[in-house]
């Protein structure tokens, strides 16, 4: 017999999945709502209705240059994703279509990477990039994060590229195509859905990393994640500054993930049910 | 020209060995057919001539020029795929165009043989449309086209018929046949289905378990199976075999085969005595499932008007001529 819903449990569970919900964005819902505050009001306590004041923002662009920050977001985010691609793309496509014995061993090996707490290698990546005058460089970083995010990148693709029947590549071989018109014209129009949502969580990834920006930029190379930082001073917090810095930050990859929602989704479960 | 011949040609896979040995001669313009049960290496040998696998040992020649190292693309042949393998974001024209695209061929050129390809697999006023948007049928006829435009020296088929419905598999069968007949250019086909095999070749080779048990033309294998192998494989429904004492008497045989067909039915007299079973009525004919004292179950095709039901008493007597006989090995005695 069928499962049965009856309208009663749809009900509970809408509400229920609402308050979820809610709660999971309450948080930053409460960082938007504070940065149109003024500091006085931002620290008198909980209060969700705000005064709709512009001069925390005014403050915030005037003091640190939001857009010199933003650049360097984009510019990092973007770049270290097209470089995950192109060192990922073909390592995907070999281990998912012309496996070794090792190839699993080797995936496993990659996300093991990921696994390791970032603060164990800080000391000695912080040393390399001091010596070799890399702090505050926007190539560094860019590197970096690729590295970083590398593992993600090729597991994603190495996934998509398995849903493809090889029989269509082996076609394609019979009809002539060199390896690199078989990557062009077959594998990789037949993987642009997946090439897409892989590269919007890349530079959702990168665009949100912020331990190893931190400590690794000051102004130069520096993204927004170390302008937020900057607004946590020895004089103390200022709120509704760091509220609107805050909002600044992830209002572009809010807007882009809105826009993208679907396909981030379709990447995400890709390959979960067959 | 499409001359194939394949010498001392095996192939393993790690410790396991698909093909052990094979030697096989194709004579051009030959429509050739692999026929086995699943499992058999014959898909494996069609990737093997295909380049698609690389050989453990043995040489594949193609008009007598050893291609064994070369790469798929420069052997010359063209391969339709048991899943038809378009690209499916390409339309039909660009579909059927790719292998003329990739060999770097002129555009005037490859709109006239898309077009004409296209007409003659009746397939014009498909050619803007997605592969998606087409029918296991049309798929099929899209796949073989993308074969011709090439003019292959051969073309093989791996099992292309497996996925359509019973209906369109008759029709493309003939298709594929008439296409033969049209272009007189060598194929290779593979199938487990005996039925498209008898029907479609000029030459069958029958494998099991990576060897060839026989070489033959469709009525040879019918009329003179090699072996018991053969015997059970080719024929439907298969043949009647039957060992111990209802063959004994019967030239020395181990074991005798009799096809459904060469069985006379009575209700009186004969040499095997049975209760009907199961009958199925196909209208021309009617298959009898007989259960004999003597010889065990036996399948005996019928007249379709025969008039037995299920429980009759029947006699079986199979004509003379028509049995095969075969020593404890299995090999047919002549």
């Amino acid at each position: 017999m069928a499962r049965t819903v009856t309208n009663r449990q749809k009900a509970v569970t809408t509400v229920v999945v609402w308050i979820i919900a809610l709660l999971i964005f309450f948080p930053i819902l409460y960082t938007i709502i504070t940065s149109f505050k003024s500091e006085t009001e931002a620290i008198q306590g909980f209060n969700l209705i705000p005064s709709g004041t512009l001069e925390s923002y005014a403050e915030v662009e005037a003091q640190r240059g939001y857009f010199r920050f933003f650049l360097n977001s984009v510019i990092i985010s973007v770049g270290s994703t097209l470089l995950a691609l192109v060192v990922a793309v073909p390592a995907a496509w070999s281990m998912a279509f012309s496996p070794t014995r090792r190839t699993k061993d080797v995936l496993m090996w990659m996300l093991s990477t990921k696994m390791m707490p970032a603060v164990a290698v800080l000391v000695p990546l912080y040393l390399i990039f001091a010596r070799l005058g890399l702090l505050d460089n926007r190539v560094a970083i860019t590197v970096m994060l690729t590295l970083i995010n590398l593992p993600i990148v090729v597991w994603m693709l190495y996934t998509y590229f398995r849903e493809i029947p090889g029989e269509i590549l082996e076609a394609s071989r019979m009809d002539g195509a060199s390896l690199w018109n078989e990557i062009v014209y077959v594998l990789t129009p037949m993987a642009v859905p997946g090439i897409a949502s892989t590269m919007l969580l890349n530079i959702i990834l990168a665009w949100n990393e912020a331990f190893w920006t931190i400590q690794l930029t000051t102004t130069n190379a520096a993204p927004l994640t170390v302008f937020i930082s900057s607004f946590s001073s020895p004089q103390g917090l200022f709120w509704a500054k760091l509220s609107a810095a805050s909002t600044l930050a992830i209002a572009p990859i809010l807007i882009m993930g809105w826009f993208s929602q679907r396909q981030l989704v379709r990447g995400l479960t890709f390959g979960a049910v067959k | 020209m499409g001359n194939i011949t394949l010498q001392n040609v095996s192939k393993s896979f790690g410790a396991t060995s698909i093909i052990p040995n094979i030697d096989l001669t194709i004579e051009d313009g030959e429509f050739v057919v692999f026929v086995g049960p699943s499992g058999c290496g014959k898909s494996t040998l069609l990737r093997l001539i295909a380049g698609l696998e690389d050989v453990s040992g043995g040489k594949i020649m193609i008009d007598g020029r050893d291609v064994t190292q070369e790469a798929p693309a420069k052997r010359g042949l063209a391969m339709v795929f048991q899943s038809y393998a378009l690209y499916p974001h390409m339309t039909v024209r660009n579909n059927i165009a790719f292998p003329l695209k990739m060999a770097g061929e002129d555009k005037a050129v490859i709109d006239k043989k898309v077009t004409d390809a296209a007409r003659v697999l009746n397939l014009t006023n498909y050619l803007d449309r997605r592969p998606g948007q087409l029918s296991g049928g049309q798929r099929q006829r899209v796949a073989i086209g993308r074969a011709i435009v090439r003019q292959p020296s051969a073309f093989l088929f791996d099992e292309p018929l497996s996925n359509l419905d019973a209906a369109l598999r008759g029709t493309m069968r003939l298709e594929i046949s008439e296409l033969h007949q049209q272009l007189k250019t060598t194929m290779i086909y593979v199938t487990h289905d005996q039925v498209e095999a008898m029907t479609m070749a000029d030459k069958i080779v029958v494998l099991n378990a990576g060897n060839i048990e026989q070489v033959g033309s469709p009525l040879e294998l019918y009329r003179s199976p090699k072996n018991l192998f053969v015997a059970g494989f080719i024929g439907s429904p298969r043949m009647n075999l039957v060992s111990g004492q209802a063959a004994d008497g019967m030239g020395g045989a181990a074991t005798v085969g009799v096809r459904p067909e060469h069985i006379q039915i009575s209700r009186d007299s004969g040499t095997w005595r049975g209760t009907v079973g199961v009958a199925e009525h196909l209208g021309s004919d009617t298959f009898l499932h007989v259960q004999t004292d003597q010889a065990g179950p036996i399948t005996v095709r019928a007249d379709g008007e025969v008039g037995l039901e299920h429980g009759e008493t029947v006699f079986l007597t199979p004509v003379p001529s028509k049995v095969h006989r075969f020593d404890a090995g299995g090999l047919a005695l002549r």
